[in-house]
């Protein structure tokens, strides 16, 4: 049986984090964005762990489950603070959040 | 004049003379109020008193060749140049520590009845004493630095205390007046110290040590130490008022009575005198600079005593008979005759503060009057106050046996002896013109009749105790005190025994005939000056006074228009300068630099400030661009 080529697992993984990245820079509604970074995030994961596969080494692993514990965190707090923005502005669109420009 | 090295001993109880007066000051003015006015008048009195009576023990345990150091700590400590906060007493010393402790104590005493109805007899106390630690560390000061601590200290106390009655416009403008001349006199002090310091330092010793001074103070070229020893000479004429930087002591009489008798007449005005006397091994190494020290102190004691001829108000005569006398001790110490200017400033502390003090009663006695024209006839009421002032009017004109007379003739008589005949001639005419303007003063004043008008006006009385008391001390003092330093023809000078430990032996040629033959003509001068004030002055009845209008008289009258002329020439051009520059060059240059560098600035940050949208996206986008920018770059690199 062939086995994927690491280049797929890499090109793939570039494709999913340019969406996270265009995700995070146009989406108007903070909730989208956070789920950019998610996005972002595991195709960093998905990188480590094709190289971990590649080279026959755990330590890309290891990475991933500090990656998806400090994405956790990163959440529950990302999402706090949405909700705290919320009550706030009665909106979720980052553009009218402005208040500490000069 | 070679000294033998003097022993010196440490001596801890030094540093209490100035820090008991300093702690009077200090809890009189945090605690003043709450003590009460009487206490802290009180306190004040005591503090001082305290500090005569250590420096008294002090004077009695001095050795003869003796000196006694405190030094507290080093203050400064830079490489190989140390300077120690250090006192010391050594003869010259304990003399002024005992005039400046002693006489302000009395000062102090007579305050208690001359300010006792003033609203600010706390702050006065608080400044009197400041003064007397300011002038006891100047005396006791063991290097220059110290003694400038001091110097400045005293200047600022005399600012203080001529403005103290800061409601009268005029008090401040006097003080300011002192305390801006007495700045230029500092400056060429502080450029003289400096120029010692750097001068000495090239040679390598880097000292302001009296004593270490005095032991290098060979190594110096003849021109430096003639350009130091003039420096310090111009801050010598500001703090004692000599020529041209006189002009602020008869000013300086807006202060409150006591003050103008203690700092303008007998202690801070001598400072100058003090400090060239210390300095007396620099001095005498700078021949042009003694003979310059020499005719400013004759020209001002011939000038000032020919404004005091004319002078109408009590304090005003007296304040320039102070800078004539003043003028007597730098003529002494131009011609190297230190021991008999130091024994001038003692003398002329006794009899200079017994006649301000006479003065300070008079005004008291008369609610404030100070117009000598509307005087006369005090005698009867004031008996107390019109005789030790007779006693200090004869010492301050030299009559036989007071204490002027031994001082001044001993003056004189080393002008004579060194073969300078010009200064002694003008010293000799200003002992005339002394006795003249004392006995006018004394007859405007005592004698003659007290018109009706003036009965009705105010009701003289006699000062209470604790004014006449210090009033019968310093009278006493006027005739006493000279005897310490009598000529040879009588009974000795134990006084420049005493101060030989720090001057040396002073050499006298002349004989005892010529000696007393000099001292009779100069007799018959201050005689002859006594006589022409009585035949003016003692039948005319005060307020009368018709003056003959001559151009001399009203030069006098008008002190040779001196203020005027300093005013046309220095204080106009230099406000006139001050303004322009405020309307013009403060607005345009200044303000436009400060301004235009705030508007480029905003202007600039006008350009840049677009870039911030407070937009967290396009920061991001700013942020990926960079990422890939930089990414671009290595990739290049590889």
């Amino acid at each position: 049986m062939r086995t994927v080529p690491l280049n797929y697992y890499l090109i793939l993984s570039a494709i999913v984090f340019s969406i996270g990245v265009i995700g995070v820079l146009v989406r108007r509604n903070l909730i989208v964005v956070l789920m950019s970074i998610e996005l972002m995030l595991n195709a960093v994961n998905l990188t480590f762990i094709a190289f971990s596969r590649y080279l026959g080494s755990i330590e890309g692993q290891i990475a991933v489950f500090f990656v998806m514990a400090v994405a956790a965190a990163e959440a529950v707090i990302g999402l706090a603070i949405v909700i705290s923005v919320f009550r706030h502005h009665q909106s979720l669109d980052p553009q009218e959040m402005q208040l500490l420009k000069w | 004049m070679v000294t033998s090295e003097p022993a010196v001993f440490a001596y801890d109880l030094l540093r209490w003379i100035p820090l008991v007066p300093l702690l009077g000051s200090v809890v009189n003015l945090f605690a003043g109020r709450a003590l009460g006015r009487k206490n802290a008048a009180v306190l004040g009195c005591t503090a001082v008193g305290a500090s005569f009576a250590i420096a008294l023990y002090v004077f009695f345990q001095l050795p003869a060749p003796g000196i006694f150091r405190d030094t507290i700590y080093t203050w400064i400590e830079s490489g190989s140049f140390n300077v120690n906060l250090s006192l010391h007493v050594d003869a010259l010393a304990a003399v002024m520590l005992l005039i400046v402790t002693g006489i302000g104590f009395l000062i102090h005493v007579y305050s208690l009845g001359y300010m006792g109805h003033d609203e600010g007899i706390v702050r006065f106390f608080v400044y009197l004493n400041l003064f007397i630690f300011f002038m006891v560390v100047l005396v006791m000061a063991d290097n220059l630095l110290v003694l400038f601590i001091g110097w400045e200290g005293v200047g600022l106390c005399s600012y203080l205390l001529i403005g103290f009655w800061y409601h009268d416009h005029a008090n401040t403008i006097a003080g300011n007046k002192a305390f801006i001349v007495n700045r230029v006199g500092d400056f060429g002090f502080v450029l003289g110290m400096l120029l010692l310091v750097t001068e000495l330092g090239r040679q390598g010793i880097w000292t302001l040590d009296f004593s270490e001074l005095q032991n290098h103070v060979r190594l110096l070229s003849p021109a430096a130490i003639g350009l130091i020893t003039l420096l310090l000479f111009v801050g010598a004429t500001g703090k004692s008022a000599q020529l041209p930087l006189f002009v602020w002591l008869p000013d300086a009489m807006a202060g409150p009575t006591p003050v103008s008798a203690l700092i303008h007449a007998a202690t801070m005005v001598t400072a100058g005198v003090y400090m060239t006397a210390r300095l007396h091994y620099l001095f005498a190494l700078a021949p042009t600079t003694m003979s310059t020290i020499a005719w400013v102190g004759a020209a001002t004691a011939f000038f000032a005593a020919t404004i005091a001829l004319t002078q109408n108000d009590i304090k005003k005569v007296l304040a320039y008979s102070t800078v004539s006398q003043l003028g007597y001790m730098f003529l002494a110490i131009g011609i190297g005759a230190f021991s008999a200017a130091i024994f001038h400033v003692f003398t002329h502390a006794f009899f200079k503060a017994c006649l301000f003090l006479g003065a300070g009663s008079v005004i008291h006695a008369l609610d404030g009057e100070q117009d000598m024209r509307r005087m006369g006839g005090l005698k009867a009421h004031m008996p107390t106050t019109y005789w030790t002032y007779l006693l200090a009017t004869l010492a301050i004109a030299g009559l036989p046996f007071t204490a002027g007379f031994f001082s001044k003739d001993l003056i004189l008589w080393q002008a004579f002896d060194q073969g300078e005949l010009a200064l002694w001639g003008i010293g000799l005419i200003t002992a005339g013109l002394t006795a003249f303007y004392m006995f006018r003063q004394l007859l405007m004043i005592f004698h003659g009749e007290r018109s009706a008008q003036q009965h009705a006006r105010s009701h003289p009385h006699e000062s209470p105790a604790v004014m006449t008391l210090p009033l019968i001390i310093l009278a006493a003092g006027s005739i006493f005190a000279g005897w310490l330093g009598a000529p040879e023809y009588l009974w000795g000078s134990r006084w420049n025994q005493f101060l030989q430990s720090v001057f040396g032996v002073e050499e006298h040629h002349g004989s005892v005939i010529t000696e007393i033959m000099v001292t009779l003509l100069t007799l018959a001068v201050v005689a002859a000056g006594i006589y022409c004030a009585y035949v003016k002055y003692a039948r005319a009845a005060a307020g009368i006074g018709q003056e003959p209008a001559s151009l001399l008289y009203r030069l006098s009258l008008n002190k040779y228009y001196i203020d005027e002329l300093y005013d046309l020439f220095i204080v106009r051009p230099f406000t006139a300068c001050a303004r322009f520059f405020a309307r013009f060059v403060d607005p345009s240059v200044i303000d436009g630099a400060v301004n235009g560098i705030a508007a480029s600035v905003r202007g600039f940050s006008w350009v840049w400030r677009g870039l911030q949208t407070g937009n967290v996206q396009h920061y991001l986008a700013g942020f990926l661009l960079g990422t890939l920018a930089l990414l671009a770059y290595y990739i290049g690199e590889l």
